[in-house]
């Protein structure tokens, strides 16, 4: 291996885990606002509004929070395949250790 | 066929299929035996996850204390959901790259000491026994409510069953039985919660239902009609909780935090192939996981409005047979405090304390109880808040083979998650202490005959657990993910987040979180329970929620440590390095556009 293709796979290494902090800090964000904001602090302002029989802050501590969870795993799992893609450091063709 | 045989048959079948496939399902190495060879299909794996983490809390408590707790009850249900987004973003893919055996390992590995790795051991072996105490119980209830057998017996058969296929199929064996009793657990759950959505508002799926309008033809919507007759009881509305904000907020976050650190549901992680699988697969748990846990809060509305219309006013002469049946298993309570032959619900205990029974009959045929009630209030019925979910089929008047499928789902949920702790329990001591620490030149037969011996000895200690709780098992419930939140959680979320991290900072770290934690909560729970109110909690923090702080001071003081002590040698840099990307670095591939 030569010097400037180490330094080069250690850059793509660093960008790789800037964009890997990047998206789980806005995904942190949104677990955030969810649960701890709509579910807990802006609770008593949400229930004002109603989301069939539920009020809404009620609602989403008893229901949305999981829901959007759930979406969050799914897309973080998505996204960070394409970023793995993009810097050749995905793990689709590792053979089981 | 009577409800009673439907129950054994139902309860029979279900233990005969764990068995089944647990002789199918035999080991023969140390990898298969801890994490079954490290390639456990994605799904199944989630599937296998929310079993191992739907404890007998889950399926029977959960409900239960959400229908008495109201909005309150809601820490439940985002903290023990939540808590697996931090799992998925945050730990599991690494942990699964790191590629070793247990939560143990990988601190011992990444901190380069033995001292860590047994600090981590110690917090392991004390939140998951603190854990099976519980399940225990769970069993105990079922077996002597439905099958009319004593508790002991009734821990011992459970013990049995878990004996065969944890100590025969290891990680393995308990993969594939939890698969089935995931189906037999929410099969259980759901389909009385179906039944009583249908019953109650017409609406087939209990997440809408509890959001729709009553049909008993008031027009109003079932938390509305919660609301109003909590209200008229003296209760304060469903929708609204009597906890603090702040204290909310802290369990909230403490029951998350303490899930992402627990080790029976991380160490389910290290069974599929790949760290693109973990995450993956921690979504598909999540989704298991969720048509539980969104169904629990209907269940518990549905569950209360039932309670409240069958009990309250009712005389006791006329009282329905669940309510006498329970009452026989010491669960139900009724004192007559204003004469008059009628039960009425109200605000505050019935009684000064847990009720205790004398063999008399009062004056309307209830069972007499010889603690003294709490006359500060009206409230005459004492109810165990474990018995909703299994007494709510009977309560709704559904037919017998729904009741004895809840009996199995109940018991499903209890011995899944049991064998997934004694699992744990038996890896840390085979594994991190014996193979690890003490005794390395072992030979991985030898290792794995004390695995299994390991977990024999640890399914006798619940065993004894169950048949002898100590009067501080429920109390401390809030250990397990207290300390799981103060301790285990931060040393290996800065394992992989800070390269500077070291071994000084992170045991210096473990230990401030886990001593202070547990100093609070025990202060509290066992040394003055009295002194329990929100009066003297730290900034109104209750126990249940101080590990959050626990795990703030972890972080501050681990912080603090390693920056004043040597960083940690190369070659941990280069583990983390490793860890963070799925696979090694190609030095010669480019990004692709």
């Amino acid at each position: 291996m030569t010097e400037p293709e180490d330094e080069l796979a250690k850059l793509h290494a660093r960008q790789y885990w800037r964009a890997n902090l990047r998206l789980l800090g806005l995904l942190m964000s949104v677990w955030f606002m969810v649960s701890f904001g709509a579910g807990i602090l802006f609770r008593d302002f949400l229930d004002q509004f109603m989301i069939g029989g539920f009020p809404l802050g009620f609602w989403f501590a008893q229901q949305g929070s999981i829901y959007v969870f759930i979406a969050l795993i799914f897309y973080y799992s998505w996204k960070m395949h394409h970023i793995e893609q993009h810097y050749h450091l995905d793990d689709d063709d590792e053979v089981e250790d | 066929m009577s409800t009673q045989t439907l129950i054994y048959i139902f309860v029979g079948l279900s233990f005969a299929l764990y068995i089944g496939i647990a002789i199918a399902s035999r080991v023969s190495s140390t990898s298969e035996f801890y994490v079954a060879g490290g390639h456990v299909n994605p799904v199944v794996n989630g599937m296998a996850t929310a079993a191992d983490w739907m404890s007998a809390a889950s399926f029977i408590s959960m409900a239960g204390l959400i229908a008495f707790l109201g909005y309150d009850g809601s820490v439940y249900l985002m903290g023990w959901t939540g808590g697996y987004v931090m799992l998925a973003l945050l730990l599991a893919p690494y942990l699964r790259k790191f590629g070793q055996f247990t939560v143990p390992d990988f601190i011992g590995t990444r901190y380069y000491s033995k001292w860590a790795r047994t600090v981590a051991v110690i917090c392991l072996i004390f939140i998951s026994f603190t854990y099976i105490a519980g399940q225990m119980r769970g069993v105990g209830i079922v077996f002597s409510r439905f099958l009319d057998v004593q508790v002991e017996i009734g821990v011992i058969i459970g013990m049995g069953i878990v004996f065969i296929y944890a100590v025969m199929g290891g990680m393995k064996g308990i993969t594939y039985t939890q698969v089935a009793q995931y189906c037999v657990l929410i099969f259980a759950y759901l389909v009385p919660a179906i039944f009583i959505s249908i019953l109650i508002t017409g609406n087939p799926v209990p997440q809408l239902g509890l959001g729709s309008i009553v049909n008993d033809g008031s027009g109003l919507y079932v938390l509305q009609k919660l609301d109003q007759s909590l209200v008229m009881m003296g209760f304060g509305p469903y929708t609204d909780g009597s906890k603090s904000m702040i204290d909310v907020f802290c369990i909230t976050a403490a029951l998350m935090i303490g899930t992402a650190g627990l080790p029976h549901v991380i160490v389910r992680f290290f069974t599929v192939p790949k760290a693109s699988d973990a995450r993956r697969s921690a979504g598909y748990a999540l989704i298991f996981i969720a048509l539980l846990y969104t169904t629990a809060p209907a269940v518990a509305g549905f569950a209360r409005i039932n309670f409240n219309e069958t009990v309250h006013q009712t005389s006791y002469q006329d009282a329905p047979v669940w309510f006498t049946n329970w009452e026989a298993n010491n669960l139900i309570a009724w004192t007559d405090k204003n004469g008059d032959g009628r039960m009425q619900l109200a605000a505050g205990n019935a009684f000064d304390a847990a009720p205790e029974f004398s063999e008399e009959r009062g004056a309307s045929g209830e069972r007499v109880v010889i603690t003294p009630p709490d006359n500060s209030n009206a409230n005459e019925v004492y109810v165990d808040r474990d018995i909703m979910v299994l007494a709510n089929p009977e309560i709704a008047a559904l037919p017998g083979w729904v009741i004895a499928l809840v009996a199995a789902g109940g018991l499903a949920a209890a011995l899944s998650t049991a064998a997934g702790l004694l699992l744990v329990i038996s890896t840390a001591v085979s594994h991190d202490l014996l193979k690890s620490t003490f005794r390395p030149g072992i030979s991985e037969k030898g290792e794995l005959r004390a695995a299994r011996i390991a977990a024999t000895a640890a399914i006798v200690v619940a065993g004894i657990l169950g048949i002898y709780p100590p009067g501080w098992v429920a109390q401390v419930v809030a250990f397990a993910f207290g300390l799981a939140a103060a301790s285990l959680f931060p040393a290996i979320f800065m394992g992989i987040f800070s390269k500077r991290m070291n071994k000084e900072g992170a045991i210096a770290g473990m230990v401030t979180g886990l001593g202070f934690t547990f100093l609070y909560i025990a202060y509290f729970k066992l040394w003055e329970p009295r002194l329990n109110n929100a009066e003297n909690w730290l900034f109104g923090i209750s126990p249940e929620g101080i590990g959050v702080i626990g795990m703030l001071l972890n972080f501050a003081v681990a912080i603090a440590v390693a920056r004043r002590t040597s960083a940690p040698p190369p070659e941990v840099d280069v583990l983390v390095e490793q860890i963070r990307v799925p696979r090694g670095v190609k030095p010669n591939a480019l990004p692709s556009h």
